[in-house]
Protein backbone atom coordinates (compact mmCIF):
# COMPACT_ATOMS: atom_id res chain seq x y z
CA UNK A 1 0.00 0.00 0.00
CA UNK A 2 2.80 2.03 1.22
CA UNK A 3 4.21 1.81 -2.03
CA UNK A 4 1.54 2.73 -4.16
CA UNK A 5 1.07 5.78 -2.51
CA UNK A 6 5.16 6.00 -2.66
CA UNK A 7 5.19 5.54 -6.84
CA UNK A 8 2.12 8.48 -6.75
CA UNK A 9 4.07 11.10 -5.10
CA UNK A 10 6.95 10.48 -7.07
CA UNK A 11 4.17 10.86 -10.41
CA UNK A 12 3.56 13.78 -9.19
CA UNK A 13 6.92 15.14 -8.35
CA UNK A 14 7.77 14.15 -11.92
CA UNK A 15 4.73 15.46 -13.72
CA UNK A 16 5.18 19.16 -11.41
CA UNK A 17 9.41 19.24 -13.04
CA UNK A 18 7.86 18.30 -16.24
CA UNK A 19 5.44 21.30 -15.91
CA UNK A 20 7.55 23.52 -18.53
CA UNK A 21 8.85 26.58 -17.61
CA UNK A 22 7.25 28.44 -20.57
CA UNK A 23 3.78 27.57 -18.53
CA UNK A 24 5.24 30.09 -15.86
CA UNK A 25 3.90 33.12 -18.09
CA UNK A 26 0.05 31.43 -17.94
CA UNK A 27 0.49 30.80 -14.60
CA UNK A 28 1.44 34.95 -13.45
CA UNK A 29 -2.49 35.10 -13.69
CA UNK A 30 -3.01 32.18 -11.32
CA UNK A 31 -1.26 30.32 -8.86
CA UNK A 32 -0.56 33.37 -6.95
CA UNK A 33 -0.72 31.72 -3.17
CA UNK A 34 2.07 30.12 -1.70
CA UNK A 35 2.88 26.00 -1.74
CA UNK A 36 0.35 24.30 0.55
CA UNK A 37 -1.46 27.62 1.81
CA UNK A 38 -4.90 26.67 0.35
CA UNK A 39 -5.25 23.70 2.38
CA UNK A 40 -6.86 20.21 0.81
CA UNK A 41 -9.98 19.47 0.62
CA UNK A 42 -12.05 17.83 3.37
CA UNK A 43 -14.02 14.91 3.02
CA UNK A 44 -17.40 17.37 2.40
CA UNK A 45 -15.33 19.36 -0.48
CA UNK A 46 -14.40 22.20 1.54
CA UNK A 47 -10.73 23.50 1.43
CA UNK A 48 -9.05 22.70 5.05
CA UNK A 49 -7.48 19.76 6.31
CA UNK A 50 -9.33 16.31 6.01
CA UNK A 51 -11.82 16.29 8.57
CA UNK A 52 -12.36 20.19 8.78
CA UNK A 53 -12.60 23.16 6.95
CA UNK A 54 -10.48 26.09 7.43
CA UNK A 55 -10.76 30.26 7.51
CA UNK A 56 -8.54 29.27 3.90
CA UNK A 57 -9.90 29.74 0.41
CA UNK A 58 -8.82 26.28 -1.64
CA UNK A 59 -6.45 26.78 -4.62
CA UNK A 60 -4.27 29.20 -5.02
CA UNK A 61 -5.74 32.45 -6.38
CA UNK A 62 -5.12 35.30 -4.58
CA UNK A 63 -7.22 38.95 -3.96
CA UNK A 64 -6.73 39.48 -7.84
CA UNK A 65 -7.06 36.08 -9.24
CA UNK A 66 -9.50 32.96 -9.26
CA UNK A 67 -8.20 29.39 -8.23
CA UNK A 68 -9.57 25.94 -8.17
CA UNK A 69 -9.32 22.24 -7.58
CA UNK A 70 -10.60 18.82 -7.89
CA UNK A 71 -10.02 16.05 -5.46
CA UNK A 72 -10.65 12.55 -4.88
CA UNK A 73 -10.81 10.83 -1.54
CA UNK A 74 -10.80 7.21 -0.49
CA UNK A 75 -10.95 5.86 3.16
CA UNK A 76 -11.21 2.49 4.22
CA UNK A 77 -12.83 1.77 7.60
CA UNK A 78 -12.64 -1.26 9.55
CA UNK A 79 -16.35 -2.22 8.11
CA UNK A 80 -16.42 0.34 5.48
CA UNK A 81 -15.31 2.59 2.13
CA UNK A 82 -15.94 6.23 2.08
CA UNK A 83 -14.91 7.98 -0.76
CA UNK A 84 -15.47 11.50 -1.99
CA UNK A 85 -14.73 13.34 -4.91
CA UNK A 86 -15.55 17.02 -6.15
CA UNK A 87 -13.76 20.34 -6.60
CA UNK A 88 -14.00 24.32 -5.71
CA UNK A 89 -13.89 27.53 -7.40
CA UNK A 90 -12.55 30.05 -5.70
CA UNK A 91 -12.59 33.47 -6.37
CA UNK A 92 -10.36 36.82 -5.13
CA UNK A 93 -9.16 34.77 -1.85
CA UNK A 94 -12.81 35.67 -0.52
CA UNK A 95 -15.23 33.42 -1.71
CA UNK A 96 -15.27 29.53 -2.33
CA UNK A 97 -17.77 27.05 -3.61
CA UNK A 98 -17.65 23.80 -3.37
CA UNK A 99 -19.43 20.70 -4.99
CA UNK A 100 -18.65 17.17 -3.71
CA UNK A 101 -20.10 13.72 -3.56
CA UNK A 102 -19.63 11.14 -0.23
CA UNK A 103 -20.62 7.54 -1.60
CA UNK A 104 -20.65 5.09 1.96
CA UNK A 105 -20.42 2.02 0.56
CA UNK A 106 -21.59 -0.59 3.68
CA UNK A 107 -19.68 -3.63 1.81
CA UNK A 108 -20.42 -6.53 3.99
CA UNK A 109 -22.87 -4.88 6.86
CA UNK A 110 -24.84 -3.90 4.54
CA UNK A 111 -26.25 -7.72 3.23
CA UNK A 112 -25.94 -8.48 7.08
CA UNK A 113 -28.33 -5.56 7.55
CA UNK A 114 -30.17 -7.11 4.89
CA UNK A 115 -29.24 -4.14 2.05
CA UNK A 116 -27.41 -6.10 -0.17
CA UNK A 117 -23.51 -6.05 -0.07
CA UNK A 118 -22.07 -3.23 -0.90
CA UNK A 119 -25.33 -1.32 -0.48
CA UNK A 120 -24.37 2.27 -1.14
CA UNK A 121 -26.00 5.56 0.51
CA UNK A 122 -24.67 8.83 -1.58
CA UNK A 123 -24.45 12.31 -0.63
CA UNK A 124 -24.39 15.39 -2.31
CA UNK A 125 -23.13 18.63 -0.79
CA UNK A 126 -22.88 21.97 -2.19
CA UNK A 127 -20.66 24.73 -0.22
CA UNK A 128 -19.87 27.97 0.34
CA UNK A 129 -17.75 29.85 2.64
CA UNK A 130 -16.74 33.35 2.32
CA UNK A 131 -13.57 34.92 4.01
CA UNK A 132 -14.17 37.66 6.39
CA UNK A 133 -10.88 39.10 8.01
CA UNK A 134 -7.49 38.21 8.23
CA UNK A 135 -4.37 36.60 6.84
CA UNK A 136 -3.20 33.44 8.09
CA UNK A 137 -0.10 33.57 6.29
CA UNK A 138 0.68 36.98 5.83
CA UNK A 139 -0.28 38.69 9.49
CA UNK A 140 2.55 37.46 11.24
CA UNK A 141 2.51 40.56 13.45
CA UNK A 142 -0.94 40.11 14.50
CA UNK A 143 -2.82 37.80 16.94
CA UNK A 144 -5.97 37.05 15.38
CA UNK A 145 -6.30 34.23 13.09
CA UNK A 146 -7.86 34.42 9.15
CA UNK A 147 -11.68 33.98 9.87
CA UNK A 148 -14.34 32.46 7.79
CA UNK A 149 -18.07 31.57 7.70
CA UNK A 150 -19.39 29.13 5.71
CA UNK A 151 -22.41 26.77 4.97
CA UNK A 152 -22.62 23.34 3.67
CA UNK A 153 -26.41 21.83 1.74
CA UNK A 154 -26.36 18.60 1.65
CA UNK A 155 -28.62 16.22 0.25
CA UNK A 156 -28.79 12.26 0.72
CA UNK A 157 -30.00 10.01 -1.86
CA UNK A 158 -31.80 7.04 0.44
CA UNK A 159 -34.25 9.10 2.51
CA UNK A 160 -36.16 5.77 2.77
CA UNK A 161 -33.05 3.51 5.21
CA UNK A 162 -32.10 7.15 6.77
CA UNK A 163 -35.51 7.96 8.35
CA UNK A 164 -35.95 4.27 8.95
CA UNK A 165 -33.34 4.72 10.87
CA UNK A 166 -34.78 7.06 12.92
CA UNK A 167 -33.52 10.27 10.90
CA UNK A 168 -36.30 13.24 10.08
CA UNK A 169 -34.91 14.45 6.97
CA UNK A 170 -32.79 13.74 4.22
CA UNK A 171 -30.91 16.43 3.86
CA UNK A 172 -29.59 19.43 5.79
CA UNK A 173 -27.18 22.27 6.17
CA UNK A 174 -24.33 23.07 8.10
CA UNK A 175 -23.03 26.16 9.18
CA UNK A 176 -19.57 26.63 10.33
CA UNK A 177 -17.03 29.52 11.52
CA UNK A 178 -12.98 28.80 10.85
CA UNK A 179 -10.16 30.38 12.59
CA UNK A 180 -7.21 29.20 10.77
CA UNK A 181 -3.30 30.31 12.38
CA UNK A 182 -0.21 29.94 10.56
CA UNK A 183 2.45 30.45 13.26
CA UNK A 184 5.60 30.64 10.72
CA UNK A 185 8.59 31.18 12.23
CA UNK A 186 7.49 28.02 14.41
CA UNK A 187 6.38 26.41 11.14
CA UNK A 188 2.88 25.18 12.78
CA UNK A 189 -0.72 25.97 11.68
CA UNK A 190 -3.51 25.86 13.63
CA UNK A 191 -7.24 25.72 13.22
CA UNK A 192 -10.74 25.67 14.96
CA UNK A 193 -13.73 25.26 13.58
CA UNK A 194 -17.59 25.41 15.41
CA UNK A 195 -20.16 23.92 13.44
CA UNK A 196 -23.96 24.01 13.66
CA UNK A 197 -24.98 20.69 12.07
CA UNK A 198 -28.16 18.66 12.39
CA UNK A 199 -26.35 15.60 10.74
CA UNK A 200 -26.07 12.18 11.50
CA UNK A 201 -22.68 10.92 10.74
CA UNK A 202 -21.74 14.04 8.00
CA UNK A 203 -25.25 13.93 6.44
CA UNK A 204 -24.50 9.89 5.60
CA UNK A 205 -26.95 8.41 7.70
CA UNK A 206 -29.69 11.69 7.68
CA UNK A 207 -30.39 15.02 9.58
CA UNK A 208 -32.13 15.24 12.74
CA UNK A 209 -32.69 11.94 15.44
CA UNK A 210 -33.59 12.04 18.64
CA UNK A 211 -34.00 15.69 18.41
CA UNK A 212 -34.49 17.96 15.23
CA UNK A 213 -32.04 20.73 17.09
CA UNK A 214 -29.13 22.49 15.30
CA UNK A 215 -26.20 20.81 17.65
CA UNK A 216 -23.10 22.80 18.24
CA UNK A 217 -19.31 20.74 17.46
CA UNK A 218 -15.99 21.37 17.02
CA UNK A 219 -13.21 20.62 15.37
CA UNK A 220 -9.23 21.22 15.49
CA UNK A 221 -6.65 20.94 13.02
CA UNK A 222 -2.92 21.05 13.89
CA UNK A 223 0.03 20.85 11.21
CA UNK A 224 3.49 21.10 11.31
CA UNK A 225 5.39 22.15 8.31
CA UNK A 226 8.61 19.52 7.83
CA UNK A 227 9.46 21.39 4.71
CA UNK A 228 7.44 23.45 1.87
CA UNK A 229 6.18 20.44 0.16
CA UNK A 230 5.55 18.13 3.77
CA UNK A 231 3.44 18.90 5.94
CA UNK A 232 2.36 16.69 9.29
CA UNK A 233 -0.56 17.15 11.36
CA UNK A 234 -3.69 15.88 14.01
CA UNK A 235 -7.16 16.49 13.37
CA UNK A 236 -10.06 15.98 15.83
CA UNK A 237 -13.52 16.23 14.75
CA UNK A 238 -17.13 16.14 17.41
CA UNK A 239 -20.62 14.68 15.80
CA UNK A 240 -23.58 14.85 17.22
CA UNK A 241 -24.60 11.78 18.86
CA UNK A 242 -28.24 12.10 17.99
CA UNK A 243 -29.82 8.72 16.72
CA UNK A 244 -31.21 6.00 18.92
CA UNK A 245 -30.34 3.02 16.78
CA UNK A 246 -26.26 3.59 16.82
CA UNK A 247 -24.15 5.31 18.94
CA UNK A 248 -21.59 7.92 16.84
CA UNK A 249 -18.27 9.20 17.94
CA UNK A 250 -15.63 11.59 17.46
CA UNK A 251 -13.75 11.06 14.63
CA UNK A 252 -9.37 11.57 14.50
CA UNK A 253 -7.05 11.82 12.21
CA UNK A 254 -2.90 12.01 11.84
CA UNK A 255 -1.92 13.45 8.60
CA UNK A 256 0.68 13.97 6.33
CA UNK A 257 0.22 16.57 2.99
CA UNK A 258 2.73 16.49 0.42
CA UNK A 259 2.46 18.45 -2.42
CA UNK A 260 5.54 18.39 -4.95
CA UNK A 261 4.22 21.66 -6.72
CA UNK A 262 0.65 23.65 -6.51
CA UNK A 263 -0.45 21.81 -8.96
CA UNK A 264 -0.68 18.27 -7.28
CA UNK A 265 -1.22 17.22 -3.66
CA UNK A 266 -1.32 13.92 -1.92
CA UNK A 267 -2.41 13.65 1.41
CA UNK A 268 -2.24 9.84 3.25
CA UNK A 269 -4.16 10.13 7.10
CA UNK A 270 -4.91 7.27 9.57
CA UNK A 271 -8.28 8.07 10.57
CA UNK A 272 -10.26 6.37 13.51
CA UNK A 273 -13.58 7.99 12.68
CA UNK A 274 -15.61 6.65 15.79
CA UNK A 275 -18.29 4.32 15.96
CA UNK A 276 -20.24 4.10 12.99
CA UNK A 277 -23.58 1.86 13.23
CA UNK A 278 -21.45 -1.03 14.22
CA UNK A 279 -18.44 -0.76 15.74
CA UNK A 280 -15.34 1.93 15.47
CA UNK A 281 -14.12 2.47 12.59
CA UNK A 282 -10.19 2.62 11.89
CA UNK A 283 -8.36 2.60 8.75
CA UNK A 284 -6.37 4.70 5.70
CA UNK A 285 -7.62 7.81 3.76
CA UNK A 286 -5.32 8.90 0.54
CA UNK A 287 -6.65 11.82 -1.03
CA UNK A 288 -5.44 13.31 -4.34
CA UNK A 289 -6.00 16.96 -5.20
CA UNK A 290 -4.58 18.72 -8.24
CA UNK A 291 -5.86 22.29 -9.01
CA UNK A 292 -4.43 25.91 -9.44
CA UNK B 1 -35.38 30.80 7.42
CA UNK B 2 -33.75 28.60 10.19
CA UNK B 3 -32.04 30.05 13.01
CA UNK B 4 -28.42 29.13 12.62
CA UNK B 5 -28.94 30.81 8.73
CA UNK B 6 -29.97 33.88 10.20
CA UNK B 7 -27.56 34.43 12.87
CA UNK B 8 -24.76 33.51 10.16
CA UNK B 9 -26.04 36.02 7.74
CA UNK B 10 -26.08 38.82 10.96
CA UNK B 11 -22.75 37.35 11.31
CA UNK B 12 -21.61 38.20 7.80
CA UNK B 13 -23.64 41.11 7.50
CA UNK B 14 -21.79 42.84 10.61
CA UNK B 15 -18.46 41.69 9.50
CA UNK B 16 -18.72 43.01 6.10
CA UNK B 17 -19.95 46.59 7.46
CA UNK B 18 -16.88 46.70 10.02
CA UNK B 19 -13.91 45.04 7.52
CA UNK B 20 -13.14 48.94 6.29
CA UNK B 21 -12.59 49.71 9.92
CA UNK B 22 -10.47 46.17 10.26
CA UNK B 23 -8.55 48.06 7.59
CA UNK B 24 -6.34 49.66 10.21
CA UNK B 25 -3.28 51.73 8.47
CA UNK B 26 -0.21 49.59 7.83
CA UNK B 27 2.67 49.86 11.36
CA UNK B 28 5.59 50.90 10.66
CA UNK B 29 6.25 48.22 8.12
CA UNK B 30 10.22 48.08 8.27
CA UNK B 31 10.81 44.86 9.99
CA UNK B 32 11.48 43.56 13.84
CA UNK B 33 14.61 42.12 14.95
CA UNK B 34 13.58 38.69 15.57
CA UNK B 35 16.71 37.23 17.09
CA UNK B 36 18.33 39.88 18.67
CA UNK B 37 21.38 37.32 20.17
CA UNK B 38 22.24 36.81 16.31
CA UNK B 39 21.39 33.02 15.89
CA UNK B 40 19.79 33.83 13.19
CA UNK B 41 22.26 35.83 11.30
CA UNK B 42 24.56 32.98 12.01
CA UNK B 43 22.31 30.45 10.95
CA UNK B 44 22.08 32.32 7.19
CA UNK B 45 26.04 32.68 7.11
CA UNK B 46 26.35 36.15 8.34
CA UNK B 47 26.93 38.96 6.57
CA UNK B 48 28.77 37.08 3.46
CA UNK B 49 25.74 34.44 3.47
CA UNK B 50 22.97 37.21 3.30
CA UNK B 51 24.78 38.65 0.40
CA UNK B 52 24.97 35.17 -1.29
CA UNK B 53 21.05 34.95 -0.60
CA UNK B 54 20.28 38.17 -2.04
CA UNK B 55 22.54 37.90 -5.02
CA UNK B 56 20.76 34.38 -6.06
CA UNK B 57 17.80 35.94 -5.34
CA UNK B 58 18.27 39.02 -8.16
CA UNK B 59 19.51 35.44 -10.41
CA UNK B 60 15.95 34.03 -9.89
CA UNK B 61 13.78 37.42 -9.83
CA UNK B 62 15.47 38.70 -13.36
CA UNK B 63 14.37 35.22 -14.93
CA UNK B 64 10.98 35.32 -13.47
CA UNK B 65 8.81 36.70 -15.77
CA UNK B 66 6.04 37.39 -12.99
CA UNK B 67 7.89 40.49 -11.24
CA UNK B 68 11.08 40.87 -13.56
CA UNK B 69 9.76 44.19 -14.52
CA UNK B 70 9.51 45.50 -11.46
CA UNK B 71 13.11 45.70 -10.01
CA UNK B 72 15.23 48.36 -12.28
CA UNK B 73 18.68 46.62 -13.25
CA UNK B 74 20.26 50.87 -12.69
CA UNK B 75 19.86 50.69 -8.96
CA UNK B 76 20.41 47.19 -8.48
CA UNK B 77 23.48 47.14 -6.14
CA UNK B 78 21.25 49.52 -4.07
CA UNK B 79 18.30 47.32 -3.94
CA UNK B 80 20.85 44.50 -3.04
CA UNK B 81 22.66 46.23 -0.80
CA UNK B 82 19.13 47.46 1.41
CA UNK B 83 17.92 43.97 1.59
CA UNK B 84 21.17 42.53 3.10
CA UNK B 85 20.86 45.60 5.21
CA UNK B 86 17.48 45.06 6.20
CA UNK B 87 18.24 40.97 6.09
CA UNK B 88 21.17 41.70 9.03
CA UNK B 89 18.85 43.91 11.01
CA UNK B 90 15.78 41.29 11.14
CA UNK B 91 18.38 38.18 11.83
CA UNK B 92 20.06 39.90 14.69
CA UNK B 93 23.60 40.84 12.29
CA UNK B 94 23.75 44.23 14.19
CA UNK B 95 22.76 46.22 11.15
CA UNK B 96 20.06 49.46 11.07
CA UNK B 97 18.07 49.36 7.89
CA UNK B 98 18.73 52.79 6.34
CA UNK B 99 16.58 52.88 3.33
CA UNK B 100 12.77 53.97 2.67
CA UNK B 101 10.20 53.03 4.61
CA UNK B 102 8.59 49.55 2.92
CA UNK B 103 4.95 51.52 1.75
CA UNK B 104 6.96 54.66 0.58
CA UNK B 105 9.24 52.89 -1.81
CA UNK B 106 6.21 50.73 -3.18
CA UNK B 107 3.57 52.67 -3.50
CA UNK B 108 2.55 53.09 -6.67
CA UNK B 109 3.88 50.17 -8.27
CA UNK B 110 0.61 48.42 -8.55
CA UNK B 111 2.17 45.10 -6.52
CA UNK B 112 -0.43 42.55 -6.27
CA UNK B 113 -0.05 39.75 -3.42
CA UNK B 114 0.77 37.41 -6.24
CA UNK B 115 3.59 39.77 -6.99
CA UNK B 116 4.88 39.63 -3.15
CA UNK B 117 4.66 36.00 -3.07
CA UNK B 118 6.30 35.45 -5.67
CA UNK B 119 9.38 37.42 -4.57
CA UNK B 120 9.11 35.28 -1.29
CA UNK B 121 9.08 31.83 -3.61
CA UNK B 122 12.43 33.35 -5.22
CA UNK B 123 13.49 34.23 -2.24
CA UNK B 124 12.76 30.39 -0.78
CA UNK B 125 15.00 29.18 -3.75
CA UNK B 126 17.74 31.62 -3.02
CA UNK B 127 17.67 30.13 0.30
CA UNK B 128 17.99 26.61 -0.16
CA UNK B 129 20.13 27.06 -2.87
CA UNK B 130 22.90 28.38 0.32
CA UNK B 131 21.67 25.57 2.48
CA UNK B 132 20.13 28.28 4.93
CA UNK B 133 17.67 25.74 7.19
CA UNK B 134 14.05 25.20 6.82
CA UNK B 135 13.18 27.04 10.15
CA UNK B 136 15.81 29.77 9.71
CA UNK B 137 14.15 30.54 6.26
CA UNK B 138 10.84 30.26 8.02
CA UNK B 139 11.85 32.95 10.85
CA UNK B 140 12.96 35.00 8.09
CA UNK B 141 10.16 34.89 6.07
CA UNK B 142 7.66 35.69 9.05
CA UNK B 143 9.55 38.94 9.97
CA UNK B 144 8.53 39.92 6.03
CA UNK B 145 5.41 38.69 5.79
CA UNK B 146 3.47 41.77 7.38
CA UNK B 147 5.55 44.46 4.94
CA UNK B 148 3.22 42.83 2.27
CA UNK B 149 0.44 45.13 3.92
CA UNK B 150 2.27 48.33 3.25
CA UNK B 151 3.84 46.92 -0.35
CA UNK B 152 0.52 45.48 -1.85
CA UNK B 153 -1.74 47.81 -3.52
CA UNK B 154 -4.83 48.09 -2.46
CA UNK B 155 -6.99 50.03 -4.57
CA UNK B 156 -9.63 53.11 -2.58
CA UNK B 157 -12.51 54.02 -3.76
CA UNK B 158 -11.22 57.08 -5.10
CA UNK B 159 -7.93 55.22 -7.61
CA UNK B 160 -11.03 52.96 -8.81
CA UNK B 161 -12.68 55.81 -9.88
CA UNK B 162 -9.58 57.60 -12.00
CA UNK B 163 -7.57 54.75 -12.66
CA UNK B 164 -6.61 51.68 -11.85
CA UNK B 165 -3.11 50.74 -10.57
CA UNK B 166 0.13 50.37 -13.14
CA UNK B 167 0.16 46.52 -13.66
CA UNK B 168 3.81 45.81 -14.20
Amino acid sequence: MFSKFGAIALALAVTCTAVPAHAQSLFSSFSGKLLLTGGVNSVEGSAGGGLTPWAVTGGYGTQTQLGGNVYGTTIDTTDYRITSYGGVVTAFDRLELSLSRQSFDTQKVGGALGLGDGFTIDQTTAGIKVRLLGDAVMDQDEWWPQVAVGAQFKSNDKGWLVKALGARDDSGTDYYISATKLLLAEGVLLNATIRETRANQYGILGFGGIDNAYHTEFEGSAAYLVDRHIAIGAEVRTKPDNLAVAHEGTAYDAFVAIAPCKAFSLTLAYVDLGNIVTRRQTGFYASLQAGF
Amino acid sequence: MNAPMKALIAVVCLALAASPALAEPPKPANAPVVSPDGALYRAFGGHDGLVRVVDDLFVYVDADTRINGFFEKAKRAHTKAMLVEQFCQVTGGGCVYSGKDMGASHHELGITQADFDALVEDLQRAMDKNKVPFPAQNRLLAALAPQSRAIVYHPTAADMATSGPVSQ
